[in-house]
């Protein structure tokens, strides 16, 4: 039998580049469009990726490496809020170690 | 996904709709090494260091800020206490001092910078008596230095002399500042067993104990605790407790990272991280709200401190479990212009100057932020005071007196005092007099550690 590391699954990936991105806001055609392709513009990789819609409402959580991203993030923050604007939906991007730090032990 | 989509959605609810910030970053600097030659070089020394220290406090916090999505509302300096460097020869001087750093605090855009304070618990100095007198005019003089003194310890006892002069203090400096409504002792604390680490205003200093430089953080978040309450209407008081005591884990842990990494940035050291619910005058970031939804019909109801207590031991529970750099304060503030709920209350009647004593015991600060009527006796104010601070000194806590005499106002009346500290209605004080008992003066021991009954 081969052995098994346990302790391999154990390791959490880095959030160092990580920030989670969510998008609220009432269901409609291209918001994934419209955010997805702000991401792609200021070389955002996508790695994760979740949506659900709960009545009209649509929400999306995404998380991105923003290693390659040559904007700061307050300046990413700000084209993502107003290209989510533009589809009527609220965009709040936040750098993924909060959510560690609270949810993690 | 690294996180649930619930998990995210709760962080995301905390910052956006139930008000969880980042109250305060404090930066501790020690101005012990900042004595010259002559009074007006350590003066030139001090600010000099702190400008040093502090320059990009507001570029770092702004920064950290962005990046995490949460607001860093105020950004402090804590000094050593000052009356170490005072001879008790400066006179005057004491006031350029604290026009100086004012000035310092407005050139960095700091809020205010504490640590016009001195250490008397057991016996004053001729530099901490200076001081003391000093106060109404740094008080009324300055708008953004805070003082702090601390009359007894639990290790010495309680010294009687500095609360008559602090209650005289406190008289004058509401005095100068009539046109206010006594607003300059909004920035004055009176403690016993004061912390060094304490990272919240007025009360803040830079402790002897402490390094070179500290970066101490305070968390606030009642509208969060508020809405964990409001979500259990059934949970009996164990499990109520559980739920604060999570929420408070989670809290305190962002602390801790805002807390790290703006000490990074600026090359110092991390302190630690108070976890204080501390109120504002918005709606839903309110301490009475919260012990309201716990049950009451009315903050001040008797259920009052059972339910506070309940509610700070839970909040120091769970941010020990969160942090080992817990320190400060740590646990429910219940300051009455400052909240609210909290000082309408006072106004229909049903929290009053006792019942807020009797609380005081078991919450993490003291009786603060209470505006009393401007013709209280000072030596009644002083035993006020000397009420509050036999509580702590007799049970090992922190207690703070911040009152507010204010001139030409009665019970019943509002005192406005702007932003942040609120509005409140002045609270009844008993009429009899403890004159006579206060005026003795001296030190009370200090009480034993055994037979703890």
């Amino acid at each position: 039998m081969t052995e098994v590391n346990l302790w391999a699954f154990e390791e959490e990936p880095s959030t160092e580049h990580r920030v989670v991105i969510t998008v609220v806001g009432k269901d409609r055609i291209g918001i994934i469009a419209a955010i997805t392709s702000c991401l792609a513009e200021h070389s955002v990789n996508i790695e994760d990726i979740t949506q659900k819609i709960l009545g009209e409402y649509f929400t999306m959580i995404l998380v991105g490496d923003i290693s390659r991203c040559p904007v700061s993030l307050s300046e990413l923050r700000e084209r993502l809020v107003r290209r989510g604007e533009e589809v009527g939906v609220k965009v709040y991007l936040q750098h993924a170690s909060i959510f560690r730090a609270m949810h993690r032990i | 996904m690294i996180f649930d989509r619930a998990e995210i959605l709760e962080t995301l609810r905390m910052l956006e709709i139930e008000n969880l910030d980042v109250r305060t970053v404090t930066l501790g600097i020690s101005i012990l090494d900042c004595r010259g030659k002559d009074f007006e070089e350590t003066v030139q020394r001090v600010v000099a260091k702190i400008r040093r220290y502090a320059a990009s406090l507001n570029a770092v916090a702004d920064e950290v800020s962005a990046k995490y999505g949460i607001p860093i509302v105020n950004r402090r300096v804590a000094i050593s206490p000052v009356a170490l460097l005072l001879t008790g020869e400066e006179g005057e001087g004491v006031l350029d001092f604290a026009k100086a750093l004012d000035d310092l605090a407005r050139e960095l855009a700091i809020d205010f910078i504490g640590g016009f304070s001195a250490l008397v618990h057991k016996g004053a100095t001729k530099g901490d008596i200076l001081l003391m007198e000093s106060l109404p005019s740094v008080l009324s003089g300055t708008e953004r230095i805070c003082a702090s003194v601390n009359v007894a310890s639990s290790r010495t006892g309680i010294n009687v002399d500095a609360i008559l002069t602090m209650a005289q203090v406190v008289k004058e400096t509401a005095e100068r500042t009539k046109d206010r409504d006594g607003i300059g002792c909004a920035k004055l604390v009176v403690f016993a067993n004061a912390p060094e680490d304490n990272p919240f205003m007025a009360g803040a200093f830079h402790g002897v104990g402490e390094g070179e430089a500290v970066v101490n953080v305070g968390v606030s978040g009642p509208g969060v605790v508020k809405e964990v309450v409001r979500r259990h209407p059934g949970s009996d008081l164990g499990t109520l407790a559980e739920f604060i005591k999570r929420t408070a884990f989670k809290i305190t842990r962002v602390g801790e990272l805002i807390g790290r990494e703006v000490a990074g940035k600026l090359g110092v050291t991390f302190g630690i991280v108070d976890l204080s619910l501390a109120p504002t005058p918005r709606v839903g970031d309110s301490v009475a709200e919260i012990l309201e939804e716990m049950g009451l019909e009315r903050c001040g109801a008797w259920g009052s401190t059972l339910a506070l207590a309940l509610l700070t031991d839970a909040c120091k529970k769970g941010g020990a479990m969160a942090s080992s750099s817990v320190g400060g304060l740590s646990g429910a503030f219940i300051p009455v212009s400052e909240d609210a709920r909290m000082s309408e209350a006072v106004a229909v009647g049903a929290l009053s100057l006792e019942k807020l004593e009797a609380m005081t015991s078991v919450s993490s600060v003291g009786l603060d932020m209470i505006a009393i009527p401007g013709d209280t006796p000072w030596e009644t104010i002083a035993c006020i005071m000397a009420d509050e601070i036999a509580i702590g000194v007799i049970n090992h806590k922190t207690v703070g007196v911040r009152l507010i005499p204010v001139p030409g106002k009665s019970a019943g009346e509002r005192a406005c005092f702007g932003g942040l500290l609120g509005e409140a209605t002045i609270i009844p004080v008993n009429p009899y007099q403890g004159a006579r008992l206060i005026l003795r003066g001296g030190r009370v021991p200090a009480p034993l550690t055994s037979l703890r009954n």
